[in-house]
């Protein structure tokens, strides 16, 4: 086996490593994670905090409360983010956005480590197993049902926008209880991009890379996604105004947050969930593109935080959700190809970190106690005030 | 079928060594336990087309398996016994087909979430294996060398950042000449110590003159190998219903002949080559993907002695349709990038160097070619230091292997 000729631990770091087990390893990445904030960023430790974003609580509060949630489906690791050597690459989340969160160093995926069935696993609250490679709607109910159903919210409230074709399922589950019509809408601007421009995409090429992970997968669109007729009356974009704006942007994920802030500004959804893409061109095994897209990420993940606060909508009544759906292999892994891929299982392409910040959400916390991935649903529901059933996290007290 | 019902005729369509191989330890393999059976068969049933080193390696471990007592067996294998397969995996073809059952197996376990079990009995086994195998000297240290940022006049970042800690940078060093003091000097190392497929020569694009004797991968002349399989892989997509598995499993049975290649050549070699392309993420893709995926393959497969390996440019970033697309192989080259991308493959190679027997001994290098700078690690040479000494490279190789 490839273990037998390929395994030897790599010097004394690496030895002394394989002398940890996994949940030390993943401890060892959150204190990483944990003394750089505090050095870098000013971000103190535990329940000590700067300041608390003002938010009114009760029944009124809930019908206010707004959140939104940025995945990235395409892992970063600790090296080129949270660690010291990866500052340079997220200055907007280090500088603007963690001082003003809590933030969690220690989230752990233990489900499959592919970005459409992890993706499926945060919206669901439960590690779902699912073929990642096939547009079919997870089993469990997704955050939008839950939201939708308990707190009677219009399909108008509830959002998705989703980066590859094959998450155009994500909306709703095939729950019975649950299910058809009762999840969120969802965009791929990328369908929407391609239908805009008829086929013929030349000037738009850029903007259509479609699942890095296995790059010539590219399912077939079916169910409620967004049509373009829509475009018009729910965006209040003209086709050529939106081809004008792709034109511009230089990857899929700009074209995403571009969608996301227009969804802001005409819909104003009280639960919208981006996932974004660009950093899985780490499949390629360009290192310079991997890191490329998480500067970009960071970028953008700022930008939305910056259409929160001005949007009236949002201000002031809203919290964002930032997370990897997971990490990344690590180097040192023999089973893996360092940053390329996620298919050891390894703590580091386990381990990954989650940040909130807006109402309700102390500021300038750092909680390194381990959390699943899976943990998220139910928190988004204590906040929201409405029952992740079917869930299997357990609400984060840190998130209320 | 369970490995226990394992008989003589069924590895009848393996190739002759690896049939003779597997016939021979029949009784060992039928101790075993399926999820982990299929697993050495995949490596098994390619033993006529491996290298050297990987045959010594399935010896050793086979000579191992039949050493052990029941209660040994027992011992060993207890983790992988205890992992839970489907109805379906012990049906499956897996004498013939085993890797896609290990596939299938991957898939099984993440669902099932005993991947992290299978990973510790894996690391476990290996570990024990590693523990009896006895150590053979190597004729000579071991030698890595990475030369990168091929076409870059001016980089302002910095370099060697993760092997900095390792070894000696040197800032000022003579860069006449340096490739050819470089392949000279893998050349000088492959004639003192002539092993088969010891000492090789990657290049990520067109090759500098070198010394035959030195074992060749370059991308360039892959080029109709790799043209044919884009329009295979575009032509099977196609297909109603074919997904990526189905895919992956066709683009594994590929054989060098099914992608133009000389059926006279020199059949390991070749079916490298392709497994390259078939197995690497990228390497159809981009040039430094396939340099750094080649290097690491190399490492892990042939275990050189001696390996120089060369970054060139790739082609800039387009859609990923049209970077797949056969009819748009070749794109804008994108020297800065690609410099950033040898950078880590550098450190990867080193990585991967490490993990070989004699790794306290050996020695590597990596250069940013046509210039000063380059970083040195050697037994003899400090660990996080920097010299400004204005030798030439193939000094600075002597340095390195002191």
């Amino acid at each position: 086996m490839d273990q037998s000729t390929f395994s030897r631990p790599l010097g004394a770091e690496a030895a002394a490593m394989r002398l940890l087990s996994d949940r030390e390893v993943a401890a060892r990445l959150s204190r990483s994670r944990r003394d750089f904030l505090r050095d870098a960023a000013g971000v103190a430790l535990g329940t000590t905090f700067l300041g608390s974003s003002h938010f009114l609580r009760g029944q009124t509060a809930f019908k206010k409360r707004k959140v939104v949630v940025i995945t990235f489906g395409g892992g970063a690791r600790d090296q080129e983010t949270f660690a010291p050597e990866g500052q340079e690459n997220i200055p907007y989340m280090l500088k603007e956005l963690a001082p003003r969160s809590t933030f969690f160093t220690q989230v752990i995926n233990n489900g499959i480590l592919g970005h459409y069935v992890a993706t499926a696993s945060l919206a669901t609250g439960v590690y779902e197993t699912l073929n990642n490679f096939s547009a079919i709607p997870p089993e469990h109910p997704t955050v939008f049902e839950y939201f939708r159903k308990d707190l009677k919210r219009p399909p108008s409230d509830a959002w998705v926008v989703a980066p590859s074709n094959g998450f155009n399922r994500i909306g709703e589950s095939e729950c019975r209880s649950y299910g058809q019509g009762m999840g969120a809408r969802v965009i791929l601007p990328k369908h929407l991009l391609n239908a805009a421009t008829s086929g013929s995409t030349t000037d738009y090429d850029h903007l259509l890379r479609d699942n890095y992970e296995t790059p010539l997968y590219a399912p077939q669109i079916g169910g409620g996604e967004f049509e373009l007729r829509q475009l018009e009356t729910i965006l209040k974009l003209s086709v050529d105004d939106f081809k004008a704006h792709a034109r511009m942007a230089s990857s899929p994920d700009e074209l995403s947050v571009y969608i996301a802030k227009r969804l802001m500004k005409q819909e104003s959804p009280s639960l919208l969930w981006i996932t974004m893409h660009d950093i899985d061109i780490a499949h390629s095994g360009a290192y310079s593109l991997y890191i490329d897209a998480i500067r970009r990420t960071d970028r953008l993940c700022a930008e939305m935080w910056k259409a929160i606060e001005s949007e009236p909508e949002y201000a002031g009544n809203t919290t964002l959700i930032i997370l990897p759906d997971f990490g990344r292999d690590a180097d040192q892994d023999p089973g893996g190809n360092g940053f390329q891929h996620h298919r050891t299982g390894d703590p580091a392409s386990r381990t990954t970190w989650m940040m909130a910040l807006g109402a309700g959400i102390k500021e300038g916390v750092i909680c390194d106690r381990p959390l699943q991935s899976i943990d998220l649903i139910p928190s988004l529901g204590a906040m929201m005030g409405f029952s992740a059933a079917q869930s299997q996290g357990t609400p984060i007290k840190e998130l209320r | 079928m369970l490995p226990s019902g394992l008989k003589a005729e069924k590895f009848a369509a393996y190739p002759p060594e690896a049939r003779r191989l597997a016939t021979a330890n029949l009784q060992a393999l039928q101790q075993l336990p399926l999820s982990f059976v299929p697993g050495l068969l995949r490596e098994l049933i390619d033993y006529d087309f491996k290298f050297p080193t990987e045959r010594d390696s399935i010896d050793r471990e086979l000579i191992n398996l039949r050493a052990l007592s029941p209660k040994e067996i027992q011992s060993w294998f207890d983790e992988f016994s205890k992992l839970s397969l489907s109805s379906k995996l012990e049906t499956f073809d897996w004498v013939n087909y085993p890797s896609q059952f290990v596939e299938q197996e991957s898939a099984h376990l993440w669902t099932t979430h005993q991947l992290d079990s299978f990973r510790k009995a894996a690391t476990n086994y290996g570990d024990r294996l590693r523990a009896v195998s006895p150590v053979v000297p190597l004729p000579m240290r071991r030698l890595g060398i990475a030369i990168i940022g091929q076409g870059v006049d001016k980089y302002e970042g910095q370099l060697f950042r993760n092997l900095r800690k390792h070894g000696t940078c040197f800032r000022q060093l003579n860069p006449e000449n340096g490739l050819d003091q470089l392949l000279a000097a893998a050349a000088v190392r492959a004639k003192a110590h002539p092993v088969p497929y010891g000492h090789w020569y990657v290049d990520g694009g067109q090759p500098a003159d070198h010394d035959p004797i030195l074992t060749l991968v370059q991308y360039r002349a892959l080029e109709p190998v790799r043209s044919a399989l884009l329009t295979y892989m575009e032509k099977e997509i196609a297909h109603p219903g074919m997904g990526p598995e189905e895919l992956r499993t066709r683009l594994a049975r590929l054989l060098p002949s099914d992608l133009g290649m000389d059926k006279a050549g020199d059949t390991v070699l070749d079916r490298f080559q392709v497994r390259l392309f078939t197995e690497g993420s990228g390497t159809q893709i981009f040039s430094t993907a396939f340099t750094q995926w080649t290097a690491r393959e190399c490492l892990r497969r042939a275990q050189p002695l001696t390996l120089v390996v060369r970054y060139a440019p790739r082609q800039r970033q387009r859609p990923m349709n049209e970077l797949l697309s056969s009819s748009h192989a070749n794109g804008d080259l994108d020297p800065t990038e690609s410099l950033i991308d040898g950078d880590m493959g550098g450190y990867y190679q080193w990585i991967n160097q490490q993990r070989l027997p004699g790794s306290e001994q050996s020695s590597f290098l990596v250069w940013f070619e046509g210039h000063g700078e380059a970083l040195a690690i050697g037994p003899s040479l400090p660990r996080g230091a920097e010299s400004n000494s204005n030798i030439d490279l193939a000094k600075l190789l002597s340095l390195a292997l002191s």
